[in-house]
């Protein structure tokens, strides 16, 4: 009489463990969102918190302490802590597009050349800038994130057309491009390095540790359209990515227009990527590790992974900002090394206990 | 009743008495401005604060320097916003500060238009190699702390000292011998290779007012020197800061790193060393700096 197939057991506990951890991350997210904005450098209660962003201009006028928390919150803490969603869902939603697209574990948004191209635009605004007769204060304020963003489109559309050929694109070939033309472009930074005096020495150590220090509402502006773009190509795509696991030729069969994706997949990546770390410093780790966490998880549906990378990759970036700004302060601690310690034991827990799973 | 009444008018102008004290202390804390908290950000900048005696009192006080205010030794006592130029929006603003005295290096931009934004007053000064840059700090921090008689006073002890400093260099050894002594700067030495000072430092300025001669020609900058050219520079004198000497372990040890055996000093086993922040700092310790500089290169 029941003529149904027996339930899969796999699909409906990686479905079950899916919604739970969805669930779970979204939760984590907002409550680490909230102890972002009412935690940091400038103490305050969480109800001067409240009544700083709720009061009203006129209230807000009168009362010179509420005046400070409220610039503190509006125009420093909160374009920070938004910046840090936006760069960890962008980075979240790149890297599991990019790791599902190349079949490797070890896809992430820097080895396309996106990271080390943004980092190759800003190190020559600012050496090379002060030779086209720009000061020093307008290069770093307006300039340095389009050239960052330049290098970054630059650099991996390089790689890219590298690697395609008579109107198809080799993965394989785009791995070897990318890796090639980051050692030629880490080169080309280290010239530039040396050639660089004092101070432009130090400016350019922001951009091996990054920051989100450089968080304005300007800024955000410019940053949110790119990423918003690149974060809907890429879901967009997540059947298609999805069929890909299969391998090319697969997906070809099951009717994916196989270029298209690769093409769009990977132009959304350095759009949304390359806008991010343009304003932010390499921040490493993040795109890598988190759609990893999540993979290990609930296993490699894309439909899954990618919104589970973003709330992952958001969660630690807000957590290892929040550790930034507050553990040293009123100094700070460089973002990057904080999401490398943030990200690496967790990442490495999951790995040991389920090695087996892996078959490894 | 008499009596009683007498005691009741004592008592009353006892009250009174004691309502115009407690009136007046009160006006005079309203009269005067509440204090001013102040940050400073550049070593240099810090020592004219303090030579002004404007650390505390009536001009402001100063709740925070950054890492590269190491002089005096209370300077070093007050809370670390961190490096000059990796300064924290945030971290400054809850210092809640009414006024940061800022040298050219501090940043991020960004960091300092949005600390502006809040409302605090930021003050910036040049920081380039010579004396003016230095007369500039000590008038501009005296306006700004409102400690213009202090910084008059300042400003002509200064100068006073400026005077018999480059006085002292002209009748120095140096300055009578016809040829300065060639003297090689080295910023640190990392082990291999030895970081020099082209011009356009503050080594290479400090060398001229004390009537010698930076053996590096011909670059700008601090850049790492290879031995041969070491050994092609032919310095007479090595100078270094006290930090970079103690960190390579002693003139020893850096005489005995590649290249330097070769040159003129090595031979002559000839290494000054001074304090970093009081021989590059340019604050209103230069001429003692630059006398003392002269100095020790013509005992070496």
């Amino acid at each position: 009489m029941n003529t149904q197939v027996a339930p899969m057991p796999l699909v409906d506990r990686r479905r079950r463990v899916a919604t739970l951890m969805l669930t779970g991350l979204a939760v984590a997210l907002f409550l680490a969102t909230l102890a972002a904005i009412c935690l940091g450098a400038y103490r305050m209660t969480p109800s001067l918190v409240w009544s700083a962003l709720s009061a009203s201009g006129d209230a807000i006028a009168s009362d010179p302490a509420l005046q400070q928390a409220h610039a503190v919150l509006l125009t420093i803490r909160l374009p920070r802590v938004l910046l840090a969603l936006l760069v960890g869902a962008g980075f979240g939603a790149a890297g599991s597009a990019l790791q599902a697209l190349f079949r490797n574990p070890l896809a992430d948004p820097g080895l396309i050349g996106i990271s080390s191209g943004a980092a190759l635009g800003a190190s020559t605004l600012i050496v090379l800038g002060p030779l086209l007769g720009a000061s020093i204060g307008m290069v770093s304020l307006y300039f340095l994130p389009i050239a960052a963003f330049a290098g970054a489109l630059v650099v991996s559309a390089l790689v890219y057309r590298l690697a395609a050929a008579r109107g198809r694109l080799a993965l394989p070939l785009l791995l070897l491009a990318g890796i090639a033309i980051n050692a030629l472009v880490g080169a080309a930074i280290g010239l530039l390095t040396y050639v660089a005096d004092d101070a432009q020495l130090r400016s350019l150590t922001f951009w091996s540790l990054g920051s989100l220090g450089g968080a304005q509402w300007p800024v955000l502006g410019a940053v949110l359209p790119f990423v918003l773009l690149g974060v809907m190509l890429i879901a967009r795509h997540s059947h298609a990515l999805n069929a890909l696991q299969l391998g090319e030729t697969e997906a070809q069969h099951l009717g994916v227009p196989t270029q298209a994706v690769k093409r769009t997949v990977l132009v959304a990546s350095a759009l949304s990527v390359g806008a991010l770390v343009s304003c932010t410093g390499v921040i490493g780790f993040i795109g890598l590790v988190a759609p990893h966490c999540v993979r290990l998880a609930c296993g490699p549906d894309q439909r899954v992974v990618m919104p589970g990378a973003m709330l992952l990759g958001a969660l630690l970036t807000v957590l290892a900002d929040l550790a930034a700004r507050t553990v040293a302060s009123p100094a700070e601690v460089p973002l990057g090394i904080l999401t490398a310690l943030l990200g690496a034991p967790f990442f490495l827990m999951l790995l040991w206990r389920s090695r087996s799973q892996l078959g490894l | 009743m008499n009596r009683e009444r007498f005691n009741g008018q004592r008592r009353k102008l006892l009250i009174g008495g004691g309502v115009m004290l407690v009136a007046g202390a009160l006006r005079g804390r309203a009269l005067g401005q509440p204090q001013r908290r102040v940050i400073v950000v550049g070593g240099a900048l810090a020592e004219v604060v303090y030579a002004l005696g404007a650390q505390a009192g009536a001009h402001g006080t100063l709740v925070a320097t950054d890492t590269t205010c190491t002089y005096p030794a209370a300077a070093r006592e007050l809370p670390k916003v961190g490096y000059q130029r990796a300064l924290s929006a945030e971290g400054l603003l809850s210092l809640r500060p009414d006024l940061i005295l800022a040298s050219a290096e501090a940043g991020p931009p960004g960091v300092l238009s949005q600390v502006q934004k809040a409302g605090v007053e930021v003050v910036s000064f040049p920081e380039r190699h010579d004396v003016e840059t230095v007369r500039g700090k000590i008038t501009g921090i005296a306006g700004a702390l409102d400690a213009t008689t202090a910084g008059n006073a300042l400003q002509a002890k200064f100068d006073r000292e400026w005077q018999s400093a480059r006085q002292a260099v002209e009748a120095s050894v140096l300055g009578r011998n016809g040829s300065p002594p060639r003297v090689l700067f080295v910023l640190n030495h990392t082990g291999n290779q030895a970081l020099a000072a082209g011009q356009n430092t503050a080594a290479d300025a400090m060398l001229a007012y004390a009537g010698a001669r930076n053996a590096m020609q011909g670059f700008s900058g601090y850049r790492p020197l290879s031995a041969e050219a070491l050994v092609s520079a032919a310095p007479d004198i090595v100078l270094i800061t006290d930090e970079g000497l103690s960190a390579v372990g002693g003139p020893a040890a850096l005489l005995a790193s590649p290249g330097f055996g070769a040159t003129p000093a090595g031979r002559a086993k000839r290494v000054v060393s001074l304090d970093a922040l009081f021989l590059l700092g340019f604050g209103p310790r230069l001429p003692a700096a630059v006398a003392a500089l002269n100095q020790r290169l013509g005992q070496a």
